[in-house]
């Protein structure tokens, strides 16, 4: 198909998911320079291999280009920061119910939240943007990531202990309460 | 289900990723068990934490415009290069364009000008008229006769005089190509000398029969006479030969 019959029909399945894909990168990438960049690349590259798409879940589809763009974007642009060794020995916390007094009857306030959620390890804020944000079942979040549904279900569970591990530091220290 | 099963599943649960009778299960145990239940509210509230509004960051109007922009541009039809892209071929282009006027010149250099290549192919034409007996088309040393004779071979009437009083007898006429065109040429005898006269429409301006150059031997003398431009080649000697140019010009 040429490009310029295709582009409508992009317009209208694929475009349509530009927030979810601009939201992940944000998350990705940290700052609204660098995630514009990857969106704007990774819309080309959609764009470019939209002839080739037959799934019926185009945003599933676009946030997977999105990633893989940004990964490919930190490996030229990041090199020194080595992503996360993914040792269970990091992942140890408390016992949530350590500290959930103090998260179980509130929502946590934004701004608590946006720093737990940045002082992620980029592995787990993907899980949680996809999961927590964009509502992804498991399966979808395991084929967009090419991870096994298993440890798309770790990642998860992980990230989720790591995020009240925080909030409830947060909380106790200081925090508003 | 107890505890311990219903404790790797509550993630799930509350993902909504559970099969019916798992769920089912599930909410039979939670009912009697404390702590999963408080385990399943904290996640529930982690998630309302999460999604909150103000932690997506919906595309902004201008990275919209931007990636609009970006792919008509691509949906364009094949670009034409902008004109400073070709300045990147520069350093292969000038290397080839050395190579091309160097070739240039050197054939520039060999080839005969204007003036060379049509004195070049008069000298062939006045030999091959002498080789083969080739020299006439039409025999004939009555002007009357030959001068009809070009009607219709060529799109001009060219002057047709017997000389044979100055001593230079018509023989007769033939078409030759000269100078990209079907000429008129005819042909003069002074003794055994044949002379050839080319003829073809050329300048308006008359000029005096003098002598051009001589090649291989035969003398060459050009004159421009009724609009006319017109070329005399023999052996005869020169002065003889203008002699008999000034008398065909007259």
């Amino acid at each position: 198909m040429e490009a310029r019959e295709r582009l409508p029909a992009f317009e209208q399945t694929v475009l349509p998911h530009l927030d979810a894909a601009h939201n992940l990168a944000r998350w990705l990438a940290g700052n609204d320079q660098d995630a514009q960049d990857v969106v704007q690349e990774a819309c080309l590259r959609a764009f470019k291999f939209f002839g080739g798409f037959r799934g019926d879940n185009p945003r599933a589809w676009l946030l997977a280009i999105v990633r893989n763009t940004f990964y490919t974007w930190l490996r030229q642009n990041r090199p020194a920061i080595p992503t996360v060794e993914l040792d269970d020995a990091a992942l140890e916390v408390a016992d949530p119910a350590a500290a959930g007094e103090a998260l179980q009857t509130r929502q946590a306030d934004a701004e608590t939240v946006r720093r737990a959620i940045a002082a992620l390890p980029v592995e787990f804020r993907e899980i949680i943007v996809l999961r927590e944000m964009e509502a992804m079942s498991y399966k979808d979040i395991a084929i967009l990531a090419d991870l096994p549904i298993g440890t798309v279900m770790s990642r998860l569970a992980r990230a989720r202990k790591l995020l009240q591990k925080q909030l409830a530091r947060e909380y106790q220290t200081g925090g508003p309460s | 289900m107890n505890c311990e099963q219903a404790r790797p599943l509550l993630a799930a649960y509350v993902d909504g990723e559970l099969d019916t009778v798992r769920m089912l299960e599930m909410e039979g145990h939670l009912p009697a068990c404390p702590a999963c239940t408080r385990a399943v509210r904290e996640l529930q509230q982690l998630q309302q934490s999460l999604r909150q509004e103000s932690l997506y960051h919906p595309a902004p109007a201008a990275l919209r415009r931007n990636v609009l922009a970006e792919l008509s541009a691509q949906a364009r039809p094949e670009p034409k290069p902008a004109f400073w892209s070709w300045f990147r071929l520069v350093p292969a282009l000038s290397g080839a364009m050395v190579v091309c006027l160097a070739a240039l010149l050197a054939v520039t250099l060999n080839r005969p000008s204007g003036h060379e290549q049509l004195t070049a192919e008069i000298v062939s034409s006045h030999i091959r008229s002498l080789m083969a007996n080739h020299a006439l088309d039409v025999v004939s040393t009555d002007q009357h006769t030959v001068k009809p004779w070009f009607n219709g071979r060529v799109d001009f009437a060219p002057p047709v005089k017997d000389l044979a009083a100055q001593g230079f007898p018509l023989i007769g006429g033939r078409l030759d190509y000269l100078h990209h065109r079907t000429v008129a040429a005819l042909v003069f005898q002074r003794n055994k000398h044949i002379i050839n006269v080319f003829l073809w429409p050329g300048s308006e301006k008359n000029s005096a029969p003098s002598l051009d150059s001589v090649r291989q031997g035969f003398n060459l003398i050009h004159w421009n006479q009724g609009g006319m431009t017109c070329w005399a080649i023999s052996d005869l000697n020169p002065t003889e030969l203008l002699e008999f140019t000034r008398d065909f010009a007259l």
